[in-house]
């Protein structure tokens, strides 16, 4: 009896997530753009979908956007951590609660701030100023995952491949880079997710005619739900989790030879 | 070359994207069109309707996170009780609608609660009057808890899976119930998990504008959707930032409250 009741908790929850996932999915394939009445089954959405320029679009926008902003926080997230990590361990705490500021604020507030520095500055909103604004608040993400990582790094392996030779950077490449890697993938995977979930940033520091995914979704939503929206959410759903799935299997097969 | 220096791009950019910002807000916060200093716009929070909605934002927000609480809880006890299959697999499936478009989810609810959704499709087949659920405030808390609770279940259940068993092994052999262990044992040693938990679900609930537009047909009004309207049809930029500082201030609060039950940073999500 008590086995059955945690099973039907959990049931209970699951059809909570997922019930309004499988109802857009269901009307994605609705022929009619009834949102209660099944019509018929057909593909004209995702027709539809696929010839809309202006999905098109926003889709090319967000995964430039993400590339580009997961690269740059990055590489300026790694340097920082090199940099950081040979601080005063005063500057080190400063520098770290600066770090944690985009994080802990509410998008609204880090959205609203950049938008007004952007225009006091003259610099006219664009594809630019998102992304601007995209590596600002991916650095943080970055640098807490390879943070941790360099705290474990032993100083002595880097002095001993320089007593046997080494150049720094050939050093650097063969000692210190592999130790951080995991950390430096899982800080650009972050960052990029992040960069493509966000909307509130993008919002506020879009030039007029800039849509990403979640902006378009925003505005369409506006003047009337068209069921192509719900072929988009299908298909980014179905991607989520083919890429996820396979994350996790590539994981767990890592783990397993460990 | 020092590699200190290596952090110079990254101390550029915080000064540019994080400090400067934050300035910009103080400063159109605290001065009014023609630039002169005043509280105006900071103390416009006790108008009217700029206090009911930063009241709404607070309420919603707090009921949102008490069920997502209610609701995560349980949930990450049982999942670590149950041998359901290996351990990082549940969870994952709990937490992978957070991995879609957080739009997307929302305007799912919409479709589901509008007048024509299938809800009130489903009720109307059977005979029954249709609901009103769309557009009212339990419609925002609906779609508030549905877009957060991932970030409830996330933390707590990473504490609660820390847990050592020998521990609430031990209290059960020296004749504890199990009311008595989960209120000395386990929920003492989630409070981190929890205290996370919280502050990822209550701070995107009381700051968010798109919830409650999509889902309260823009006739409900909370802190973030005055603030967004400041900035994009009103265009006044010291009133909004007055009201943002105004709203900051609670955040600020409410995260020192929580920090001081999660002392270690422990249960952070990263």
């Amino acid at each position: 009896m008590k086995k059955f009741l945690k099973g039907l908790y959990i049931a209970i929850i699951l059809l909570f997530l997922y019930l309004p996932i499988g109802v857009l999915m269901v009307l994605s394939f609705n022929e009619s753009k009834s949102m209660s009445i099944w019509t018929g089954f057909s593909t004209r959405w995702y027709e539809e979908m696929f010839s809309n320029e202006m999905i098109l679009d926003a889709v090319w926008n967000t995964f430039t956007i993400a590339i580009c902003a997961a690269a740059a926080s990055t590489v300026i997230g790694v340097l920082a951590c090199l940099g950081i990590s040979r601080m005063r361990s005063r500057s080190q705490k400063v520098i770290m609660a600066f770090n944690n500021i985009p994080l802990l604020n509410a998008d609204i507030v880090t959205g609203i701030s950049l938008m007004m520095t952007f225009l006091v500055f003259g610099i006219s909103l664009s594809w630019g100023t998102v992304l601007l604004s995209h590596i600002t608040f991916c650095i943080p993400y970055v640098i807490l995952s390879v943070m941790p990582k360099i705290k474990q790094l032993s100083p002595n392996m880097y002095e001993a491949a320089l007593d046997l030779g080494a150049t720094p950077a050939y050093a650097f490449r063969k000692v210190i880079l592999p130790d951080l890697m995991p950390g430096i993938t899982s800080g650009f995977l972050l960052a990029f997710t992040m960069s493509v979930d966000d909307f509130v940033v993008t919002h506020f520091t879009r030039g007029a005619g800039i849509n990403t995914i979640s902006t378009l979704i925003y505005s369409q939503v506006k003047v009337g739900i068209r069921p192509t929206l719900f072929a988009l959410s299908t298909v980014i759903f179905v991607i989520v989790l083919v890429v996820l799935v396979i994350s996790n299997v590539v994981q767990n097969r890592k783990g397993a030879r460990n | 070359m020092s590699r200190r220096y290596f952090a110079s791009p990254f101390i550029v950019w915080i000064a540019a994207g994080t400090v400067i910002p934050l300035i910009m807000i103080a400063y159109y916060g605290f001065t009014d069109r023609s630039g002169a200093f005043t509280i105006e716009n900071v103390v416009s929070i006790m108008g009217a309707e700029h206090a009911q909605a930063l009241w709404l934002a607070l309420l919603l927000a707090l009921i949102s996170t008490a069920i997502c609480f209610v609701l995560a809880f349980p949930l990450a006890l049982i999942l670590k009780d149950s041998r359901l299959g290996t351990k990082g697999f549940m969870i994952f499936i709990f937490v992978l609608p957070m991995w879609m478009n957080f739009l997307l989810r929302t305007m799912a609810w919409q479709v589901i609660l509008e007048r024509g959704g299938i809800i009130n499709g489903i009720l109307t087949g059977l005979g029954l009057p249709a609901l009103d659920i769309i557009n009212t405030p339990a419609a925002i808390v609906l779609g508030m808890v549905y877009d957060f609770l991932p970030f409830m279940v996330l933390p707590i259940y990473n504490t609660v899976m820390k847990i050592d068993n020998s521990l609430i092994e031990a209290a059960y052999d020296l004749g504890a119930t199990k009311g008595k262990v989960l209120r000395s044992i386990i929920l003492p040693l989630s409070v981190p998990g929890i205290a996370s938990g919280i502050t990822m679900v209550f701070v995107p609930a009381l700051t968010t504008f798109v919830i409650s537009n999509m889902l309260g047909g823009g006739k409900i009004n909370l802190i973030g959707n005055i603030i967004e309207q400041e900035f994009t049809t009103s265009s006044n930029w010291n009133l909004g930032s007055g009201l943002s500082l105004v709203m900051m201030i609670f955040i600020v609060l409410s995260m020192a409250l929580l920090s001081r039950l999660d002392k270690n940073g422990e249960a952070s999500l990263i």
